[in-house]
């Protein structure tokens, strides 16, 4: 028992990689959030006149929600109240004035990405993978650019997207992700500043997979990125996206919000492995991931995947959905949450079927160690007139220790009554049999929990991009360093 | 010098004393029986040669290779070439069998400071050991024992064995839930596998395997402790008296 506990711990006691600080210029604006820093991030953006509007309409209805106190308290996570004046809204590298090539990047911030194995040197990149480079707040480089244009994809920064295809942003900004849509959803429309935006035309299948890095370096910042994918009829897009952060004794917001759009055969493969800073041993530190994210299958046999991956952040606050209204249409989620020492997580989907044969596949995989909390929430919603949907919903637990837990709480809706729904639930505990047996063939303590957690997480795992599903099975290993005995 | 060497060995599980003082000696090109009703200690004993750690050693030593075995983990045990067949194989869902195997023999080839072997060459070792036990090739995809069916997992634990060339190879209930076609399948694995260098420890308890598998010598294991050893006319002997008889003896 001891021993087993102890090796879970060594695993969990594994230093988190990604923690350095880079020491670059920033530009910060002051503490707090009022209409006036709204006008000043959207001027500092020189943004049009609708941007401005629609965040100041964004702006209103959060304050007024946090009059009310209408922050959700309803998921199964814990944490003291936050002070929202008390963060910057807008921090960026100082730069003079945008770019246009690589070689008037921060040398500093290309040699972060560099640390972080993410080079932004085309030459060096991996083949087939075009990246966004976000530094805190801002884009600062996105890579391949000119191979994409050619096939007609447009892949760069909101920023740049806002200037110029204002009309793709104000058509789809918000139809997916109203900024109506909750607390932090209202604030990342009021304040966001950056992140990706792709656009694939009809009928064209994205010649490469695009990736997106989000780095958050400055102390005391929120950071509010939004993503906009747009795939137009017959258009098919593989969208990665990774991040990471700096060791600080402060709790950091992060709530970003990504909406996404399939039209009529179009398919959106969105994967992500999210390793912000979790915090350390005790519980301090590390971000707060509180995330929107959802898909709408617009048109009919439209299809979008969620694959994640997490394992980073203290508190994991996202329900990545679809929403299934052309016929035929199909929504996926494949997730794998890793909750150690500290951490909690509250994660799953949302599946709401509007059109007809709709279908959707949940498949989640937590994993609790340490004093992790690990909660599956679910939402499986089947409308009237989605005649024949179907929805099979599995959702797994494994437990590593005896101080953690695994909470399942999934809400079934069915309005029509020729709808299949399927669920599967399970816990299981890296008992000590299984690790006798694994140690008995002669593997150590951690790669037989490496080698069982892997197992756990198969399903999810093939679902990735090869390059990924490599480094997130590393990233679990890491993750898990020091929760074994 | 004898490969395992058992002195006085006396061994707590969960508070209640299972092993009240072994003495047993092996030496390499040697096959062992340990037999014994229900409850004897016969489990417990190939477990903590095994190095299970939760079970607590209260008294004696083993040596093994002239090494102190209580002070290993297990897997330094299996590195040594201990192995284990377990009476209950457990299962390792979404991990391939020829994965863990080859993993297990790469930690085993690293501990001896040899070359790991890469897929390209294990694979087809891997098959001819298949062969040997009569084994699917279906078998090398599937998950470590999921959704196997008992003798299905027997048969897979003598696989890992016939992979992992242990020095010494301790046998727990092998038998059990084997059909007599199933049982002379994993015998004949046992068999091939046996040579001057490897000492056998068959834990079983009925002597029907022993038809198979024909020890050297036989030791009856009764409340923790052997009463009797013998040549392999004893388990015979057994067979034709049953248990009560060396218990008579041995309370006598």
């Amino acid at each position: 028992m001891s021993t087993n506990v102890n090796t879970i711990q060594d695993l969990a006691n594994r230093e988190y990689k990604w923690g350095f600080v880079t020491d670059v210029e920033q530009e910060k604006i002051a503490k707090g959030l009022n209409e006036d820093v709204i006008r000043v991030i959207s001027a500092k953006k020189n943004e049009p006149e609708f941007m401005l509007e629609w965040r100041l309409k964004a702006y209103r209805h959060w304050a007024s929600l946090e009059k009310a106190q209408a922050e959700p308290k309803w998921a199964n996570i814990h944490y003291p109240p936050i002070d929202y004046q008390d963060i910057h809204y807008y921090s960026a590298p100082k730069t003079k004035k945008s770019k246009t090539s690589l070689e008037e990047v921060d040398p500093e911030i290309l040699k972060t990405y560099e640390k972080l194995g993410i080079p932004l040197d085309e030459q060096k990149m991996l083949q087939g993978v075009a990246v966004d480079a976000v530094f805190d707040s801002v884009s600062v480089a996105t890579t391949f650019k000119g191979k994409l244009a050619e096939a007609g994809v447009i892949f760069c920064s909101f920023s740049e997207a806002v200037q110029k295809h204002p009309e793709l942003v104000q058509k789809y900004l918000g139809s997916v992700v109203p900024y109506s849509d909750n607390f932090f959803a209202a604030l990342n429309a009021a304040v966001f500043s950056d992140g990706s935006f792709v656009y694939v035309p009809k009928g064209v299948r994205c010649p490469m997979e695009l990736s997106t890095y989000f780095r958050i370096n400055a102390s005391e910042t929120g950071q509010f990125e939004r993503t906009l994918i747009v795939a137009e009829e017959g258009a098919y897009v593989s969208y990665l996206e990774g991040c990471t952060a700096p060791i600080r004794d402060e709790n950091q917001l992060h709530a970003a919000v990504v909406e996404l759009v399939a039209m009529d055969n179009a398919q959106i493969k969105y994967s992500t492995v999210q390793n912000w800073y979790p915090g350390d041993k005790q519980g301090k530190g590390g971000i707060y991931n509180f995330v929107t994210k959802r898909g709408k299958c617009a048109g009919v046999n439209s299809k979008i995947s969620w694959t994640q991956v997490e394992t980073g952040s203290a508190i994991t606050w996202k329900y990545p959905s679809c929403i299934l209204q052309g016929d035929n249409s199909v929504g996926e989620f494949y997730s794998v949450a890793l909750t150690n020492n500290y951490q909690q997580a509250d994660t799953g989907t949302k599946m709401i079927h509007i059109g007809k044969n709709t279908k959707s596949t949940v498949v989640s995989k937590g994993i609790s160690a340490g004093h992790g909390q690990n909660t599956y929430r679910g939402q499986v919603k089947i409308l009237k007139n989605a005649a024949s949907a179907r929805n099979y919903t599995q959702c797994d637990s494994l437990l590593i220790g005896d101080k953690c837990g695994a909470h399942t709480f999934p809400y079934i809706e069915v309005r029509n009554a020729s709808a299949h729904m399927e669920h599967e639930a399970s816990t299981s505990k890296i008992g000590e049999d299984q690790m006798f047996y694994l140690r008995q063939r002669g593997l150590k303590t951690e790669d037989a929990v490496s080698m069982i957690v892997n197992g756990f997480c198969k399903q999810v795992f093939r679902e990735l991009p090869m390059e990924f599903a490599v480094e997130a099975q590393k990233l679990l290993g890491v993750s898990l360093e020091g929760s074994v005995g | 010098m004898a490969l395992l060497e058992i002195r006085n060995l006396h061994v707590k599980v969960e508070n209640h004393e299972i092993l009240k003082g072994i003495d047993l000696t092996v030496n390499a090109g040697e096959v062992h029986s340990i037999m014994g009703p229900n409850g004897s200690g016969k489990s417990t004993l190939a477990q903590v040669l095994a190095r299970r750690e939760s079970f607590q050693v209260t008294q004696g030593e083993v040596l093994y290779k002239g090494k102190d075995l209580l002070a290993m983990k297990p897997e330094e045990a299996a590195c040594e070439g201990v192995f284990l067949a377990f009476q209950y194989p457990v299962e390792i869902p979404g991990i391939s069998n020829a994965y863990f195997l080859r993993s297990a023999l790469n930690a085993v080839r690293n501990y001896r400071g040899e070359d790991e072997l890469d897929a390209m060459d294990f694979i087809p070792m891997f098959k001819k050991k298949m062969k040997l036990l009569d084994m699917d090739d279906k078998l090398m995809n599937r998950s470590v024992n999921e959704g196997f069916s008992g003798g299905e997992k027997k048969r897979n634990e003598i696989l890992q064995m016939a992979v992992l060339e242990p020095k010494m190879a301790i046998l727990d209930e092998t038998d059990s839930g084997l059909d007599i076609d199933a049982l002379r399948i994993v015998a004949n694995g046992v068999n091939a596998l046996r040579s001057p260098e490897r000492a056998m420890v068959v834990v079983t308890h009925y002597q029907r395997l022993l038809n198979y598998i024909v020890p050297d010598f036989v030791h009856v294991l009764v409340d923790g402790r052997i009463v009797k050893s013998g040549g392999k006319e004893l388990a015979l002997e057994l067979e034709d008296k049953g248990y009560s008889w060396v218990e008579a003896e041995a309370t006598a």
